[in-house]
């Protein structure tokens, strides 16, 4: 039996690694991934406390982020198809009109 | 094995129900009917707005739990939704003739408004976290789809991009936030939070300090509380203007009202720990808001800083969350409405195609050439800044009152500096009205009707709210009554 | 009390310091010989024609879309198939609301024309 802790600190760290990479990556659909595995290392969390402490509510959480990351990626990934049809380039730092 | 099925109490979610019908209806229509013909959608979706509207009076004063406890509809929820949906329409109002003149008139748009403000209206009833992530979540997908509306333009491309990064990644952290709170406390109900926690011995669980900090990074990043504040000002820049007007305020009162019913009721009893911190966000906020507008030239850039500042105003009133402030947050929510809409129409009237008429400078002279559309501005501007006769002094005025009666007298004094830090830069739009030589020529302002309904509507609320605020402060106070 | 922080502290230090030492240690410590034959897709089989990096028709990405929103109704299917006997009539009627809002999107993309390949 894997004590819960070690699902905590697994999905911290790969919650930190998708932190890592949307500061530290450039490419706009790479920053996305990174944030779909942060949503994911939260799943992770969600379903090994709802284990642990023998509640459900995690699990149904876990089913809403799933859908609602689908939802995100969709709208994301026409939001970049039309900022390349538009510019050429899906990198971020050539996306910078506005500045302050 | 026997499931118990839950009570279906639909009533309860009238307004929302009705709204996301009306939401599939719009879509609909506008995709069986003729290219040229796009009204409907427009008008299907005000009804809408009015029904819900007449759904949400019929409701209140009637605080009931529904769904499982999914959903408390209770005053104060209802008065969110009010401000949400008057928001709706007045942005649908307005959107009508801007999207015809950019040639992007399609019924999805109406659509999109319409399931964002269901979004908004969750997070305003939501008393589970679920709902409360998934009223956001609805409220974000939409609006990152109206941020780039239009979708020729690589200004609005770039809003949606960069607030699509930066709204899922503080989501994940608002949802890293929600997995330590119910770890910690073993559910994700508001009130079962907050049974778990006035009984609990030991509040200092890292696992519940933790996710208390990341609810708070979560919700800093949906109202644009600086640290979390660097997308508010390109987003609100690019995006389509009648769509800013509708973000500054809609995104900001749900989030408010969510923000205030997890941290001033659920996590009351870790009061102590955050109102620290809360107290450094507000004063920050309100400082590099405010700063920041000064140096300005574009007035859509300015008006987003405004709003960071505007933020800042109203997280006084959650430090200071007794009665009085709660309550002061909801007329200010009011007050900002009517303001900040009508400030966001005025523009739009003025704005050309292709993004002209944006620099503050272009206003020279307006005073002149067009006297009612450059007073209505200054009214919006005066009340911003939180002159009297308007609403925003009233709002500003309960805020620091609630602030000052609990003690937090300093807080109080950096906001009203802050106030009239502010004064100069709202100030100055008028001065460059009124004093100012025109600089180009005005070309083909039109006035369509239902802008002009727009504002009117914005105007008085503005006024009305200021001169006789009683009766709003009583209505926010009843909305508090039975809060939970 | 600030000195109760401290676990979170050192969580988030462990956090940090475990990915950010993995991506480096991968880097360090991984050998890094190319030869031609590695960098190419297959080891054996025909040699690639061209770069795999070319564009596709946007179509195939529209398919793509509709695909992640239509296929992540099932999360919300299979629960509710495992116990459909006990969720009777209620749980019936409530899950053919939910395909039918679906449907309004189906028909939406349809006259979009989302679904013509052509």
């Amino acid at each position: 039996m894997v004590p819960i802790s070690y699902y905590l600190i697994l999905s911290a760290v790969l919650f930190t690694i998708g932190v890592i990479g949307v500061l530290v990556r450039r490419n706009a659909i790479i920053i996305f991934m990174c944030i779909e595995l942060m949503l994911n290392a939260v799943n992770l969390s969600f379903v090994a406390i709802s284990k642990h402490l023998d509640s459900l509510d995690g699990q149904i959480f876990v089913i809403f982020v799933m859908t609602v990351a689908a939802a995100e990626v969709a709208v994301g990934l026409a939001i970049i198809i039309n900022l390349f049809r538009n510019k050429e380039t899906i990198n971020i730092d050539e996306v910078n009109i506005m500045k302050w | 094995m026997d499931l118990a099925i839950p009570s279906i109490d639909i009533a309860s979610l009238g307004p929302e129900l009705i709204l996301s019908i009306a939401a599939i209806l719009v879509l609909m229509v506008s995709v069986f009917l003729p290219k040229e013909r796009k009204d409907p959608a427009c008008y299907l979706s005000l009804l809408g707005i009015l029904f819900a509207l007449a759904s949400s009076v019929t409701l209140w004063g009637k605080p009931k739990y529904a769904f499982n406890n999914m959903i408390y509809v209770d005053n104060f929820g209802l008065f969110f939704n009010m401000v949400v949906l008057i928001t709706a329409g007045i942005a649908i109002l307005m959107s009508i003739n801007y999207l015809k003149e950019e040639g992007m008139s399609h019924g999805e748009f109406f659509a999109l408004i319409l399931f964002a403000t269901v979004g908004m209206m969750f997070m305003a009833i939501g008393s589970n976290l679920i709902t409360i992530f998934l009223g956001l979540e609805t409220m974000s997908i939409s609006i990152y789809v109206l941020a780039g509306f239009l979708r020729e333009r690589d200004r609005s491309n770039e809003s949606a991009l960069k607030y699509l990064l930066l709204g899922a990644f503080s989501s994940a952290f608002l949802l890293y936030g929600i997995a330590f709170i119910y770890g910690a406390t073993g559910t994700t109900d508001l009130k079962g939070i907050s049974v778990f926690l006035s009984e609990a011995t030991y509040l200092n669980d890292p696992m519940l300090l933790a996710g208390t900090g990341l609810l708070l990074v979560g919700f800093g990043f949906k109202i644009a509380a600086v640290p979390f504040h660097m997308w508010t000002p390109d987003v609100y820049e690019g995006a389509p203007t009648s769509v800013t007007a509708f973000m500054s305020v809609g995104v900001k009162a749900a989030a408010f009202a969510a923000f205030v019913r997890v941290f001033s009721y659920s996590l009351w009893n870790l009061q102590p720990d955050w109102v620290l911190l809360m107290w450094i966000l507000a004063v920050l906020t309100m400082t590099l808001g405010n700063i920041a507008a000064i140096a300005q030239t574009n007035i859509k850039r300015m008006l987003a800083y405004s709003s960071i500042a505007h933020a800042g105003y109203i997280m006084v009133g959650m430090v200071a969350s007794s009665e009085l402030g709660i309550s002061s947050i909801l007329f200010y929510m009011l007050a900002y409405a009517f303001m900040n809409l009508g400030a966001f129409g005025v523009i739009i009237v003025f704005e050309r195609k292709g993004e002209k008429n944006l620099d503050i400078e272009d206003y020279s002279g307006m005073g002149f050439k067009y006297p009612a559309l450059a007073l209505l501005m200054s009214i919006f501007l005066f009340s911003l800044a939180g002159i009297p006769p308007t609403a925003g002094f009233v709002g500003k005025f309960y805020i620091f009152g609630a602030a000052v009666k609990e003690g937090y007298i300093w807080l109080a004094i950096i906001g009203v500096m802050n106030s009239l830090v502010s004064v100069y830069y709202y100030l100055r739009v008028t001065v460059v009205m009124y004093m100012n030589e025109p600089v180009k020529e005005f070309t083909g302002i039109t006035w369509s009707p239902s802008m002009v309904i727009a504002l009117i509507i914005a105007v008085i609320g503005t006024l009305l709210i200021g001169i006789l605020p009683s009766p709003y402060l009583d209505l926010a106070k009843q909305s508090i009554l039975l809060m939970m | 009390m600030p000195i109760d922080y401290i676990p979170i502290l050192a969580f988030l230090i462990f956090a940090l310091m475990f990915a950010v030492g993995t991506i480096a240690m991968s880097s360090i410590v991984g050998t890094k010989k190319t030869t031609p034959e590695k960098m190419m897709p297959y080891e054996c089989g025909v040699d690639p024609i061209g770069s795999a990096r070319r564009r596709f028709p946007v179509k195939f990405f529209i398919i793509a879309v509709l695909f992640i929103i239509f296929d992540i109704e099932a999360v919300f299917l299979y629960p509710w198939a495992v116990i459909f006997k006990d969720l009777k009539v209620f749980g019936f009627i409530e899950m053919g609301i939910f395909i039918l809002i679906l449907f309004v999107g189906l028909i939406y993309a349809w006259k979009k024309g989302a679904l013509e390949w052509e």
